[in-house]
């Protein structure tokens, strides 16, 4: 090892981490996001070990309070807890339309009062994670909430390109162009993913229909477009979020007919892009409308890559957030 | 003793270091020898071990243990804990460990080496190797080798510098109420 990648890989002379909760990438700095990548660098051994599990949060609690339905976050929590030796809580958190605001706080301080050390929360509705972590003294990780971040989804995302572009260590990503394609307005993984990677450098292009991708993103840093075939060559990376079926029927989207004849990731997009061009997709797949199988299931897909990267980014997340908590 | 060590002064404790492990190696022909480190200063050594005459017997098997997530002051480091990669590229069971640190004080972070060797499997025997011996001891650990042996003495804090971290080998001493 040269001397210096051992002092490009160190935190800077004073850092410290500094967050109780994990609510977005907004609110971190490019050091904090750094910070988290390189932890997360620390866990990504515990999973290929005989033991996958590491003494790290021994005796502490986490839980897990899903208001949204989720099978694939819920479960990457909770094996992410497990493998620092938390104990976990499962909850599926209920209420009418109305009393929402109100019962998340009160459910919140209920879940607190039975002593435990931190609570991932997915929830429907946009500052969701803030109002819990306002309302609570132990550590908040936003595990989605409405439309506003995803934030754990953005650092595997910004980890698996680290790792595929060789950008680990520094976490430089400057000269790489990222493309987020498809209703970038409805998706917390595209905001998490544009605040995180601006802030490493990257150069974001958010691509869809104009319907879907509002001008207003622009103050986020990154460029708007609406031809994916005119950006397409210029990209390195290329992360499809996926169509979801209850906006179909709206009327900002197209039909799913004129959606895949514009923004579908087929084979011979991916022929015309660059070769080394990395394909994501944050999952569950829509095969044969966002992504054909060929291209998601091929050489250049990272999409396998990012589910196991997310549970070394978790484990990285409830680690320094329920350390520094104190508890 | 003349503080700090350095330049040839620290040259010949290495050495004497290595003939140390060396003696250890020459004493079970039929093992197969591994060297893992700690880190950030034992993974170092434990390189430069491998690269010597003395090392081929490791036949390549060298590690690197970050024990940061098995200590048992982890609550109290707070957000001060930094996680960095243990990297072992071999399986451990049945094996001979030379386990490496700078400096062995409490004994605490050994025990948790230990404890995270045994995580990645069952070494046939694990043997402790100190470059200096400061002593302190809070845990009933002994080490196997020890190129510096300073427990008879009052000093202050020991510790280890290397080129490939620091910029430059030598052992520093504070004196004793120095801390």
């Amino acid at each position: 090892m040269s001397e210096a990648t051992a002092v490009a890989t160190e935190p800077a002379a004073g850092y410290a981490w500094a967050h109780r909760d994990l609510l977005g990438l907004d609110d971190l700095s490019a050091d904090d996001i750094r910070h988290v990548l390189r932890t997360a660098e620390g866990f990504e051994s515990v999973s290929g070990r005989s033991v996958k599990k590491v003494p790290a949060l021994r005796g502490r609690v986490v839980v897990n309070l899903f208001f949204e339905d989720s099978t694939r976050t819920r479960a990457s929590f909770n094996l992410a807890a497990s493998r620092l030796s938390a104990d976990v809580l499962e909850m599926t958190g209920k209420g009418s339309s109305t009393s929402k605001g109100e019962s998340l706080t009160d459910t919140a301080r209920n879940i607190e009062a039975m002593g435990v050390d931190a609570i991932v929360c997915r929830h429907h509705l946009s500052g969701a994670a803030v109002q819990l972590a306002k309302s609570v003294g132990v550590s908040v990780i936003n595990a989605g909430d409405g439309q506003h971040e995803h934030p754990t989804q953005g650092l595997l995302d910004i980890y698996t390109i680290a790792k595929r572009f060789e950008r680990r260590g520094a976490y430089d990503l400057s000269g790489l162009r990222v493309g987020i394609v498809g209703d970038v307005a409805h998706s917390r993984v595209a905001r998490s993913n544009v605040h995180g990677l601006t802030k490493l450098g990257a150069e974001v292009v958010v691509i869809g229909p104009p319907t879907l991708t509002p001008r207003g993103f622009e103050a986020m840093g990154c460029t708007v477009a609406h031809d994916l075939d005119a950006v397409l060559p210029e990209l390195d990376v290329i992360n499809m979020l996926r169509v979801q079926h209850e906006r179909m029927s709206g009327p900002a989207f197209p039909s799913v007919r004129e959606y895949v004849v514009g923004y579908g990731l087929s084979e011979e997009r991916v022929a015309r892009a660059k070769p080394g061009l990395l394909v994501m997709h944050p999952g569950p797949l829509n095969r044969g409308v966002e992504i054909v199988s060929r291209v998601a299931d091929g050489d250049q897909s990272a999409i396998l890559e990012q589910v196991s990267h997310g549970l070394s980014i978790r484990m990285a997340a409830l680690f320094l957030c329920v350390l520094s908590g104190g508890g | 003793m003349h503080w700090p060590i350095e330049g040839e002064a620290f040259e010949a404790l290495l050495g004497r270091f290595f003939e140390g492990i060396a003696e250890v190696l020459g004493d079970d022909p039929t093992s197969t020898w591994a060297v893992v480190g700690v880190r950030s200063r034992g993974d170092v050594l434990a390189e430069r071990l491998a690269a010597t005459p003395i090392g081929e017997a490791f036949g390549g098997r060298v590690g690197r243990l970050d024990i940061t997530l098995y200590r048992d002051d982890l609550t109290e480091l707070g957000s001060q804990a930094v996680v960095r990669s243990t990297d072992v590229p071999f399986a451990i069971d049945g094996l001979d460990v030379v386990l490496i640190d700078d400096v062995l004080m409490t004994g605490r972070s050994v025990r948790a080496a230990l404890q995270s060797l045994t995580d990645l499997g069952r070494p046939r025997r694990v043997w402790l190797a100190v470059l200096v011996d400061r002593g302190g001891r809070e845990l009933p650990i002994r080490p196997d080798v020890v190129g510096l042996d300073m427990t008879g003495e009052a000093t202050g804090l020991v510790s280890v510098a290397v080129r490939e971290v620091d910029g430059r080998d030598a052992m520093t001493c504070a004196e004793a109420g120095d801390e």
